[in-house]
């Protein structure tokens, strides 16, 4: 695959310092980082390496110690509240590795959600179709297993169109079989409406259905590895 | 709809119990608040559209008899715009189906109305004609009580002859919306009446042809009253003027007054405790709520929810509990609103009394209930407002438990892993334990307050009727005698005792303040009507000086050892400055006494009295009735027993119903606060109960915990919110008191009992419905998510 031509996110120099009671804990020490259109990248480290750190700032919900992260031409450590929550709502999909579905409304009002607020969205049957889950509409997400409610948040970030979608752990919580499930919906939608995704993970057996591995430890970049032949998700075990 | 208002929906379909009990309370605070303004409202504007159309007068005056020219030199008095004169007269009545005799007011009316000022509203029959003899109108309220309608007749003693007097009308007066026997507390139908007859007949019967006793007054607009009054009094003080008076001292028109003012301190008092106790609910119910959804808050704000949009969903949450709570409120307001407007009308005569719902009380109770409800979830939204999504998105960290105090002082051996489990958590989270406190004292408070009535009125009874008076009957004289008719009286049949007193009109002032007041010349130490101060013990005449009761003390602004201006009004009217000897216990209207030597030294007359109080041999007292009855000689007669029993079936009913609204509205308090603070504390703990139930926990041993930190909370809760309780009461009778009645904070033990009774029941029942929660826990289900 030729190198993308445009870079969604520019980070430079990101460190992050929390206060912990007394204990400071330095979760970033200094990344730089640039994630391109329709990429799809995986973020490998283990627990406490700064990953989740990484996507909560790339993603507007928290902000870096120093350092600056560009958006297209502007620079999202600059914005203030009220903007950075325009950003989410127009340009960012999250995935989280405990789904966060809204356990009192059905799959398709879960979508819902979110496409109330978006500026051209899909309407949600659609976006479950995505997924493969149009017959689970109106199932809350109690009636719904594990791979399924991961897939219904997939489809809920995946809604509103967005430009970057930033998953955490999305298969953290689920056995293979219904993981593979899960980071199938993941790459069809990054291969078929092109939107890039940035996946954490500390499953290293994942990193082959990536563009781009970035390994981090410590909270520094390890290394970052190109995949010249990309895995399907079905080829994938662990 | 969108989805945000989906999830609202059926987060308060899940929560209904708890919001529903926060719906409960601010329903009664609503209805108290929509009742007591709408009733208000509408007995205010019944009395001034009765007083504007009925012609209320603005000034009253009682003389002796002066000639009926005195009238236009009261008409020419500056500021005076009508002057209306008559005779007016209390008589003995002898009512067929009553043993003991009635007293009659007559009122004379010229011959055709328009009377000028009074006017009489008739509800049936017809106005008494010129030509036909002795017809009266009758007031509706002696009528109703004997049944009688136009063409009965009731015997009255006028001037010493008995006289038939025909009803041919039952009629109203704005002077009279509140008919009561002067010094009476309530209204006594059976056995007072006012009779209005033409001035024709009334006034010959008196030796009044020519001439006349009362005055009515009405003011031009921006006259000075006191300075009508002062004239008023200058000119009718050679005919043995009484002192005029304003709409301030006219006995109806007070009651009505106390009445609205009670009204008005009963829109402001309870609503405040009610809505208090909402917002303390929905602060309880909202703050957990957020806690558990803080994910769910975290993951709205990562899509793109603005902090205002959370903010506001919540708001609207407890908006529509505002909203439930005061449909349900103004429902029970406009009911109960209903309910008294019908007491009233049994007290209060208008010509049309109708309860109306005053929009501006459902707009306020409305306001009342929102405010309380968004005062009360301000700190929950606030936080969830506020709540940063990266770390939301995080667990909270375990909470930090320490040793307790109790274990530090080395007793934890006293208390099993359960018991210490309890008391770690009340000890690490000491505000919540003090809130849950506080909520439930309050709720002990409103019950203890709410059955004070109960004890006051009991004890107000007792003080009345057998602490100080101590006699059967009193009876007065139609004209001041010796001491010989005490002696023809204790000769009356079934007369066990007697003692005398002499009773005078008067004005007493201090400063600038006054007060029409009759004094009481009392012997000194007297054994049947007696006198006490404000610990119950009886106080003895003082040689010199005057005894005033509380309420009057009050009025005037002095207390004992101030000096007032005693102004009789009777005889060669002495003026005196007397000190006030001792301020005395009183409940109902205002007195003042005298040692009836003195009174009489200062009247410069003989021994002479106004009347006496006997004791009676209840067995003679029919016999005692009859001669009474055709007794011309005495003017009143008045049975205690008859007043007590009255004042049983008047105030006994009323007083019934208003506890048990007090206890419901009582109830639901306790009830909302401690069953809301027993579902919370479960609720964050079902994960940590869970999991003690899967390391071997017994169902009772797991909500054991629970139950036994209600049980702690309820048991250290309710010592302070009896004592709370005390002093709400006592605030509460203290501002409550009129110049009519004040009400005796008087908190019995049956009262407190009561209160902790309704706390334990109601902790009893919430624990229940906690224990079936934790025994149906579903123990995977709980650990699946997180703590």
């Amino acid at each position: 695959m030729p190198a993308p031509a445009r870079a969604v996110f520019e980070a430079r120099g990101l460190t992050k310092t929390y206060h912990m009671g007394d204990v400071a804990v330095q979760a970033l020490r200094g990344v730089d980082l640039d994630l391109y259109a329709g990429e799809f990248v995986v973020l490998l480290g283990p627990s406490g390496s700064g990953k989740s750190t990484l996507l909560n700032i790339l993603g507007g919900l928290d902000a870096p110690t120093s350092g600056t992260v560009r958006y297209g031409d502007r620079d999202l450590t600059r914005f203030d509240d009220a903007e950075l929550t325009r950003y989410r709502r127009e340009h960012i999909g999250f995935v989280f590795q405990f789904y966060n579905l809204i356990p009192s409304l059905t799959a398709a009002e879960n979508i819902a959600l979110v496409t109330d607020i978006a500026r051209d969205p899909m309407p949600p049957r659609e976006a479950l179709d995505l997924v493969g889950l149009r017959e689970r509409a109106d199932h809350f997400p109690s009636q719904l297993s594990g791979g399924e409610q991961q897939r219904v948040a997939i489809a809920r970030a995946v809604a509103k169109r967005p430009d970057v979608l930033l998953c955490d752990e999305p298969t953290g919580a689920l056995d293979v079989a219904t993981g593979v499930m899960v980071l199938e919906a993941l790459t069809r939608i990054n291969r078929d409406l092109g939107t890039a995704a940035a996946v954490i993970t500390h499953n290293a057996v994942i990193a082959s259905i990536a563009d781009r591995v970035v390994a981090l430890s410590g909270g520094r970049i390890a290394s970052v590895h190109r995949n010249e032949h990309k895995a399907r998700p079905s080829d994938l075990t662990w | 709809m969108t989805a945000l208002h989906t999830k609202l929906l059926r987060d308060l379909a899940r929560m209904w119990t708890q919001l529903l009990a926060a719906a409960l309370v601010m329903a009664c605070g609503v209805g108290m608040l929509t009742m007591a303004v709408s009733t208000h409202s509408s007995l205010a504007a019944a009395r001034d559209r009765y007083y504007e159309r009925y012609r209320f007068p603005d000034v009253f005056a009682h003389l002796k008899r002066a000639p009926a020219h005195l009238r236009d030199r009261l008409a020419e008095i500056p500021g005076v715009a009508r002057v209306v004169t008559r005779v007016v007269a209390e008589v003995n009545l002898d009512v067929p189906d009553l043993p003991e005799p009635a007293i009659g007011r007559l009122i004379s009316v010229p011959d055709r109305p328009p009377y000028g000022l009074g006017e009489l509203h008739l509800r049936r029959g017809r106005l008494p004609e010129p030509g036909h003899d002795s017809e009266v109108v009758a007031s509706e309220g002696f009528a109703e009580a004997h049944g009688f309608g136009p063409g009965a007749t009731v015997n009255a003693v006028i001037n010493g002859r008995l006289r038939k007097l025909t009803i041919v009308g039952i009629g109203l007066s704005p002077e009279y919306v509140y008919q009561v026997r002067p010094g009476d507390a309530l209204p006594d139908d059976r056995r007072y009446g006012v009779f209005w007859m033409l001035y024709r007949e009334l006034a010959p019967a008196f030796d009044m042809d020519g001439a006349f006793n009362d005055i009515a007054i009405a003011l031009t607009p921006g006259a000075t009253e006191a300075a009508v009054i002062a004239r008023t009094d200058r000119l009718t003080e050679p005919y043995g003027g009484q002192g005029a008076y304003g709409v301030r001292e006219q006995t109806s028109d007070q009651f009505l007054r106390n009445e609205l003012d009670q009204l008005r301190i009963m829109s402001i008092f309870p609503p405040t405790v009610f809505m208090s106790a909402t917002a303390f609910i929905l602060n309880i119910v909202f703050s957990r709520l957020v806690r558990t959804q803080r994910e769910q808050v975290a993951a709205l704000k990562a899509f793109g929810y603005t902090s205002a949009a959370i903010a506001v969903h919540y708001l609207q949450m407890a908006l529509l509990v505002a909203a439930i709570g005061s449909a349900l409120g103004v429902l029970i307001g406009w009911l109960l609103g209903l309910h008294l407007t019908g007491m009233y009308t049994r007290f209060y005569r208008f010509p049309a009394f109708a309860f109306t719902l005053d929009p501006r009380a459902v707009l306020l109770a409305i306001s009342a209930a929102s405010g309380a409800a968004i005062l009360g979830t301000l700190g929950a939204v606030g936080r969830a407002a506020a709540l940063p999504p990266a770390q939301a998105m995080r667990p909270e960290a375990p909470a930090d438990y320490r040793r307790t105090v109790v274990e530090r002082l080395g007793v934890q051996r006293a208390f099993g892993p359960s018991g210490r489990m309890v008391l770690r958590h009340l000890e690490r989270q000491p505000v919540r334990a003090l809130l849950s406190l506080t909520g439930i004292s309050l709720a002990a408070a409103v019950l203890v307050v709410g059955g004070f009535m109960q004890g006051s009125i009991d004890y107000l009874m007792d003080f009345m009727f057998f602490t100080t008076q101590r006699q059967d009957m009193t009876i007065t004289f139609t004209n001041p005698a010796s001491p010989s008719a005490a002696d023809e009286a204790a000769r009356l049949p079934g007369v066990l005792a007697t003692e005398t007193f002499r009773a005078i009109p008067a004005r007493i002032r201090a400063g600038p303040r006054s007060r029409l007041q009759g004094v009481i010349g009392l012997p000194a130490e007297p054994a049947l009507n007696r006198v006490v101060d404000e610990r119950g013990r009886p106080v003895r005449m003082p040689g010199e000086g005057v005894l005033l009761s509380a309420i009057l003390a009050d009025l005037l602004g002095v207390r004992a050892g101030d000096t007032v201006t005693l102004e009789v009004l009777e005889g060669q009217r002495p003026v005196t400055t007397i000190p006030v000897a001792a301020v005395v216990q009183s409940y109902i209207g205002t007195a003042a006494y005298m040692d009836a030597a003195a009174l009489n030294r200062l009247l410069r007359e003989g021994p002479v009295i106004s009347g006496a109080y006997l004791r009676v041999d209840p067995a003679a007292s029919g016999a005692l009735y009859a001669t009474l009855k055709q007794t011309p000689a005495v003017a009143s007669v008045t049975v205690k027993q008859a007043a007590l029993q009255s004042f049983r079936d008047t105030i006994a009913g009323n007083i019934l119903q208003m506890r048990l609204f007090n206890v419901i509205f009582a109830g639901i308090i306790a009830f909302g606060v401690i069953y809301n603070s027993a579902r919370v504390s479960f609720a964050e703990r079902a994960h940590e109960l869970a999991t003690l139930r899967i390391l071997g926990f017994r169902r009772a041993e797991a909500s054991g915990i629970l139950l036994g930190e209600l049980a702690v909370l309820t048991i250290l809760a309710i010592p302070p919110g009896l004592l709370l309780g005390r002093t709400l009461a006592h605030i509460l009778s203290n501002i409550m008191g009129g110049e009519t009645i004040r009400i005796p904070a008087v908190v019995t033990p049956a009262s407190y009992a009561f209160a902790v009774t309704v706390i334990i029941a109601a902790a009893i029942i919430s624990g229940l419905v906690v224990r079936r929660a934790v025994d149906t826990l579903n123990l995977v289900e709980v650990l699946k998510t997180k703590g």
